[in-house]
C-alpha cells in the first residue's frame, strides 16, 4: 500500500506547468458539467487529481517519441498537444475532431499519440513500436497505464519481451489506489515494484504531487530508456479526486476526503494561492470559450 | 514442390524483396525453423528480422501490430491455430479495429499465420479449425492457403491491402504437392484469388471449399465423376472473408446445385455465411437448398479412428453431393 501523499511545501512552479495542469483540470470539469446537462453522449473517464503526472512526463518527451494512452487519457493528450479544441470536438462529435468522432474519449490516434480502451492491450503494441525505435534510434515508446492494469496478462508478456529484446519502453503507472470501484489492496497482490523486479526491469516510484519532484524523479529514468535502450517502469502515486467515469463513486466520505487532500490542486492552492487564482481564471475562461466554440460547430462526418 | 516448401520459399522471397518485413513466432529461428519448418533458413539469412519469441501469443500479435503501425510489415506465426484464441483481443480489438476506429484509414500490414486442422492425431487443443471465429470481424481479412495459390502473391496482396489478416494453413496440406495444370480428369485454373477445378464447363454441381479441403474434395470429385457420373466444379477461394464471388460468377450462374464444405465444426460457420450470400444471388435458379458439409459439433479426438469420425472425409463430401 502506498502511503498518502504528504507535501509540506511545494517547489516553485513554472507558469507553463501550472497553466497546463489547470487547463486539464477545467477541461475535465467542463466534461462532467456537460454530462450533467445531458449534452455529452456515452461515457468519459476524467483524470482529476492526476493532471500533474502527464504534465511532468510530457516535458521529457520528444516529438519523435510515441505515447500510448488509456481510457483515462485526456490529460495525457492535453499535456502533449496544444489542441484542446480538437480533443473536445472528438469527445462531442463535432467538426475538427481528432478522429472524426469515431474514437471518442478513449480511442485517439494523433501524430505519435495513440489510445485504446482495453486494459493492457497497448503494452505489447508499444513493445513493437519501441523495437522499431531501437532499430532507427529516433525515440522511445511511452505507455501510460493504471494500477488496475496490472491484473492483465498482456502487461507481463510485454515486460518480458521488452526486457529480453531491449525495447526502449517507458511505462508510466498512475497508481491512483483504485480500479473503478475496487481498492488496489483488493486487486493487486504483492507490489508493482516486486513484479518489475521479477523481470529485471528497472522501477522507480515517486510519491509527490509536486510536478517538479515528479519530473525530477522521472528524468533519469527517461534518460536510461533512451540511452540504454531498455524498458523502465515509473510509478507515480496519485489520488483519483473524481469518479471512475461519471457519478459512479462509491467511496466513503472519509475516503473521498483523503483523495481530496491528496489532490495536487489542494496543495498548489494552499502554497501558491495568488498564482493559481490568476492562472485559473485564464484557463477557466479559455476552456469555457472552447466549449462554446466546439459545441457551436456542425456534427463531425465520417466516410 | 510440397506446400510447406512453397510457403518457406515464399517467405524467403518476401523477406529478400522487402526489408520492412519482420517475422515473429515461437521457435521460428534456425536450426529449428518452426514446428512445421515453414520458417527454416529465415533467421540465418535475415538475422534480427526473424525473432523467436516467448510463449506469448497475445503479446507477439500485439508486437506485430506495433511494428506494422510504426511502418514495418509483420508476419506472426502462431504454432497451432487453436492458440489464436490467446491473441483474440489483439486481433479483434486492436489490429482490426485500428484500421477504422481512429476515424480515418490506418494501415496495419500484419499477417498472423495459423497452422490449422486435424488428421494428424494432435488431439482436441491442437487440431481445431477456428476460421469461423474470425468471420465478420470489421477490418480483418481471413485467408486460407491452398495448393493452387501462390503464397507470396497472397502475402503481398494482404500487406498492400493495409488490413490485418489471419492466414490459415492446413497442417496436412503442408505435406501435399502444389498443384497446377490438372489431374488428368480436371483442369486447374487460377483467376483473381479463386481456383477453378473442373472436368467440363458449366457443371450442374458446384462445390466451394477452402484450400485445406483440397485433397478430400478432389478425391470426392474423382469418385463422383468416375463412379456416379456426376461432374462437379470445385471452387477454392484464397480469401474466405470478405468473400468476393464476382470472379467466379459465370461458374455459379450455371450451377443448379451448390455445396459448401469446410473443416470447422457445425454451427455459426463460414459455410453458413457463404450459403447466405449465394442464396441471395442464386435463389430461383437452384433446384435445392445449398448443401453444407462440416465437421460435427464436437471436439477433435486424438485416436485415429475417433478423429476420422470428427473430421470431414471424402466420402462425406461425395455423399452430400450425390444424394
Amino acid at each position: 500500500m502506498i502511503g498518502a501523499v504528504r507535501e509540506r511545501t511545494l517547489t516553485p512552479v513554472s507558469e507553463a506547468d501550472l497553466s497546463r495542469m489547470l487547463r486539464i483540470r477545467h477541461f475535465e470539469k467542463a466534461l462532467l458539467r456537460l454530462f450533467e446537462q445531458g449534452r455529452l453522449n456515452g461515457t468519459t473517464h476524467t483524470c482529476l487529481g492526476q493532471e500533474h503526472v502527464p504534465v511532468a512526463v510530457s516535458a521529457l518527451l520528444s516529438p519523435d517519441d510515441h505515447v500510448f494512452s488509456n481510457h483515462r487519457g485526456h490529460g495525457h493528450f492535453l499535456a502533449r498537444y496544444d489542441e484542446p479544441h480538437a480533443l473536445l470536438a472528438e469527445i462531442t462529435g463535432r467538426e475538427g475532431a481528432l478522429c472524426n468522432g469515431v474514437g471518442g474519449s478513449q480511442h485517439i490516434y494523433h501524430e505519435r499519440f495513440l489510445s485504446t480502451g482495453v486494459q493492457g492491450e497497448s503494452l505489447p503494441v508499444a513493445v513493437g513500436v519501441a523495437l522499431r525505435h531501437r532499430r532507427t534510434g529516433d525515440g522511445i515508446a511511452c505507455a501510460y497505464i493504471g494500477d488496475g492494469t496490472w491484473g492483465e496478462g498482456s502487461v507481463y508478456e510485454a515486460l518480458n519481451m521488452a526486457q529480453l529484446w531491449g525495447a526502449p519502453l517507458l511505462v508510466v503507472v498512475e497508481h491512483n489506489r483504485i480500479a473503478q470501484s475496487t481498492p488496489t489492496e483488493a486487486q493487486l497482490a504483492g507490489s508493482i515494484a516486486g513484479r518489475c523486479a521479477g523481470f529485471g526491469v528497472r522501477h522507480e516510484r515517486v510519491e509527490s504531487v509536486d510536478v517538479n519532484v515528479v519530473r525530477g524523479a522521472l528524468a533519469p529514468l527517461v534518460e536510461y530508456v533512451r540511452r540504454e535502450k531498455r524498458p523502465a517502469v515509473f510509478e507515480a502515486s496519485v489520488h483519483r479526486a473524481g469518479p471512475h467515469s461519471k457519478g459512479d463513486d462509491t467511496r466513503t466520505a472519509a475516503e473521498l476526503a483523503e483523495a481530496a487532500a491528496g489532490d495536487w490542486y489542494a496543495h498548489y492552492t494552499r502554497d501558491f494561492p495568488a498564482q493559481v487564482a490568476a492562472l485559473e481564471e485564464i484557463e477557466r475562461a479559455f476552456v469555457d470559450a472552447a466549449v462554446e466554440n466546439v459545441l457551436a460547430r456542425p456534427l463531425s462526418e465520417w466516410s | 514442390m510440397r506446400v510447406a516448401e512453397h510457403l518457406n520459399r515464399s517467405l524467403h522471397t518476401l523477406m529478400e524483396n522487402d526489408p520492412s518485413v519482420h517475422l515473429l513466432g515461437e521457435d521460428v529461428s534456425d536450426p529449428y525453423g518452426g514446428a512445421f519448418k515453414i520458417t527454416k533458413g529465415l533467421s540465418d539469412r535475415f538475422g534480427p528480422r526473424v525473432m523467436s519469441t516467448p510463449l506469448s501469443e497475445g503479446g507477439i500479435v500485439g508486437v506485430g501490430a506495433g511494428l506494422a503501425l510504426a511502418g514495418d510489415r509483420a508476419i506472426v506465426e502462431i504454432m497451432f491455430g487453436d492458440f489464436a484464441t490467446l491473441a483474440f483481443d489483439q486481433l479483434v480489438n486492436f489490429a482490426a479495429k485500428s484500421t477504422t476506429m481512429y476515424g480515418r484509414r490506418v494501415d496495419v500490414p500484419l499477417i498472423v499465420r495459423l497452422p490449422t486442422g486435424g488428421r494428424r492425431g494432435y488431439g482436441p487443443t491442437h487440431s481445431q479449425s477456428l476460421q469461423k471465429h474470425f468471420i465478420g470481424v470489421p477490418g480483418l481479412s481471413v485467408y486460407e492457403m491452398s495448393p493452387f495459390h501462390d503464397a507470396g502473391r497472397l502475402f503481398t496482396e494482404i500487406f498492400d491491402s493495409g488490413r490485418p489478416a489471419v492466414f490459415f494453413e492446413d497442417k496436412v496440406l503442408y505435406t501435399k504437392p502444389m498443384l497446377s495444370g490438372g489431374d488428368g480428369l480436371h483442369t486447374f485454373e487460377v483467376r483473381d484469388g479463386w481456383a477453378v477445378i473442373r472436368a467440363e464447363r458449366d457443371t450442374e454441381h458446384v462445390l466451394l471449399a477452402p484450400g485445406g479441403l483440397t485433397d478430400r474434395a478432389l478425391a470426392a470429385l474423382r469418385d463422383l465423376l468416375l463412379e456416379d457420373e456426376i461432374a462437379c466444379t470445385l471452387l477454392v477461394p484464397a480469401r474466405l472473408h470478405p468473400l468476393d464471388v464476382t470472379p467466379v460468377a459465370d461458374v455459379l450462374a450455371a450451377a443448379r446445385r451448390v455445396h459448401v464444405a469446410e473443416d470447422g465444426t457445425a454451427g455459426g460457420t463460414w459455410g453458413a455465411e457463404v450459403a447466405r450470400l449465394l442464396h441471395e444471388r442464386l435463389w430461383g435458379r437452384l433446384t435445392a437448398p445449398i448443401t453444407h458439409i462440416s465437421a460435427p459439433d464436437s471436439i477433435i479426438p486424438t485416436a485415429a479412428h475417433l478423429e476420422a469420425r470428427c473430421t470431414v472425409q471424402p466420402a462425406d463430401i461425395r455423399r452430400a453431393i450425390n444424394t
